[in-house]
């Protein structure tokens, strides 16, 4: 970090700051370290809009956004540093926009690029703190890696539905104590699938707004040396009951990294640690099964062909789409087998096509159906090819 | 009766119970009696050997039970067990 007494401020930063600088605890010192400091925010998602916007309008000085992905319509229900007329355009350039029209006296660096073992150490060298905001299970055992690779203050929160953690990995406090970090908290990721992501599971919309929030604030105390950041504690919001709690974080003498016998020095695959075969891919693991595409299933209906179609979703997802398919949740498809036809093609369907290959696969094994076929991409490709009309979640 | 917090992502597995009381006198007999309440939830926090699971933590109050007695710390009347899990939305 630059040394903070080369810092300057002009009128306007002066007025600007003014209820920082009248802090007694904060005052012109922690304003000089958060102009002099360098923060890298590694996706500019939920967590990322508070994040972006506090960081930027409180004055950290340099700030980094890290996001490959494009603004789409489902993001704007919490992703609030983006507006309408921001759907279809790079997330990091419309961050860009929004921070440095809040506060135009700071520097913003994009990275419109997937955070990957390959180019991590390059980018998070040059910053100070990294507030991780990601939202996989890969990108945040690999920020965690680089930061304590390259002695970075690792700033986390991640949420889903409607919980948030909040903790601050890497610390090293003024006695030079280093703090846990991710993996003394989580040795291992879960198992694909176990964990839906929020794209899959949902998530309330104000809570990233509160953890992201929560976390541009742990950043502001690690930067300006003011309070005592959440190292060695990991913070728990349950929206749903409005229950806060704060556990202690260990480090683990196991870690690969800082434990007793660390044996990683340097970043590994992390899609292949995490179990992640392909990005885009959902979890379906189990043996192929019989498939039909859209396009094949709109023209047998057109030709008139009599066929049972059945959606294997929740009854809240067919409330917000269906094709008019008779609905049986994956988890009654046993239950209630006996509905289902044995002396007509039947096609099931889902969101994207995996439960309804497992649906089919325990069809199949449990009562010796030979006549169902599975929806290839399920109703998200029957809307994209067939009936635009149709809303995708 | 210990009372066990069951997390959002786990729900599903509990008929969306958000906790569970138990009178057993240790965590690992407390997550016994949860996973034979509800069987589905075993696998997700129990691997085949029977052992808490590494992206599962278990904390007993605010203090991590690997460096309490691990699965065999005792709880008691009041005692909070809280079920932790990985979570990575962004």
């Amino acid at each position: 970090m630059q040394l903070t007494k080369e810092i300057t401020f002009s009128k306007q930063e002066i007025e600007r700051y003014s209820r920082h600088l009248i802090i007694p605890e904060f005052n012109i010192e922690g304003q000089r370290k958060l102009k002099a400091a360098r923060v890298l925010v590694v996706g500019s998602g939920g967590l990322g809009s508070p994040l972006l916007q506090y960081l930027a309008a409180a004055g950290v000085g340099t700030i980094g956004i890290v996001d490959y992905d494009v603004v789409d319509e489902t993001n704007l229900q919490r992703q609030v540093l983006f507006g309408l007329e921001s759907v279809g355009k790079a997330k990091v350039e419309e961050a860009k926009k929004r921070i440095l029209s809040l506060n135009p006296h700071i520097k913003v660096k994009t990275y419109n690029t997937l955070l990957s073992s390959e180019n991590a150490l390059d980018i998070i060298r040059d910053y100070d703190v990294v507030a991780d905001g990601t939202d996989n299970f890969p990108t945040r055992y690999l920020v965690n890696d680089a930061c304590v690779l390259l002695d970075k203050v690792n700033v986390y929160a991640s949420i889903f539905r409607f919980e948030g953690q909040v903790s601050v990995f890497n610390y090293v406090d003024e006695q030079g104590r280093r703090g846990p970090n991710y993996r003394d908290l989580f040795p291992a990721p879960p198992p694909p699938g176990l964990v839906p992501s929020c794209a899959e599971g949902g998530v309330i919309g104000v809570l990233p707004g509160i953890i992201g929030s929560l976390q541009a604030l742990e950043v502001l105390k690690v930067v300006s040396g003011v309070g005592e950041p959440l190292s060695g504690r990991l913070f728990l919001f349950d929206a749903l009951n409005f229950e806060t709690r704060i556990l202690k974080v260990h480090p683990d003498p196991a870690n690969p990294l800082t434990g007793a016998n660390p044996t990683q020095t340097e970043l590994i695959d992390y899609v292949q640690f995490c179990g992640v075969p392909h990005e885009e891919k959902e979890h379906d693991e189990g043996p192929a099964v019989k498939s039909i595409t859209v396009q094949k299933l709109k023209a047998r209906l057109d030709a008139g062909e009599d066929l049972q179609i059945i959606d294997v979703r929740e009854p809240h997802e067919y409330e917000i789409v269906n094709i008019g398919a008779a609905l049986i949740p994956l988890g009654q498809i046993r239950e209630q087998a006996g509905a289902i036809a044995r002396d007509k093609p039947v096609v099931l369907h889902c969101r994207s096509g995996v439960r309804s290959a497992k649906a089919i696969r325990q069809l199949e094994e449990a009562f010796g159906f030979t006549n169902l076929y599975n929806l290839q991409g399920g109703i998200l490709a029957y809307a994209k090819e067939i009936d635009p009309a149709l809303p995708v979640y | 009766m210990a009372k066990i917090i069951i997390p959002t992502p786990l729900r599903k597995f509990t008929a969306n119970q958000a906790s569970f009381e138990s009178p057993k006198a240790s965590v690992a007999e407390a997550i016994g009696e949860l996973t034979a309440a509800y069987p589905d939830l075993r696998r997700h926090l129990l691997g085949d050997d029977g052992k808490l699971r590494p992206f599962i933590k278990v904390y007993v109050g605010e203090e991590d039970i690997k460096v309490l007695e691990g699965e065999q710390t005792p709880v008691g009347e009041q005692t909070l067990i809280s079920i932790i899990p990985a979570i990575a939305g962004g």
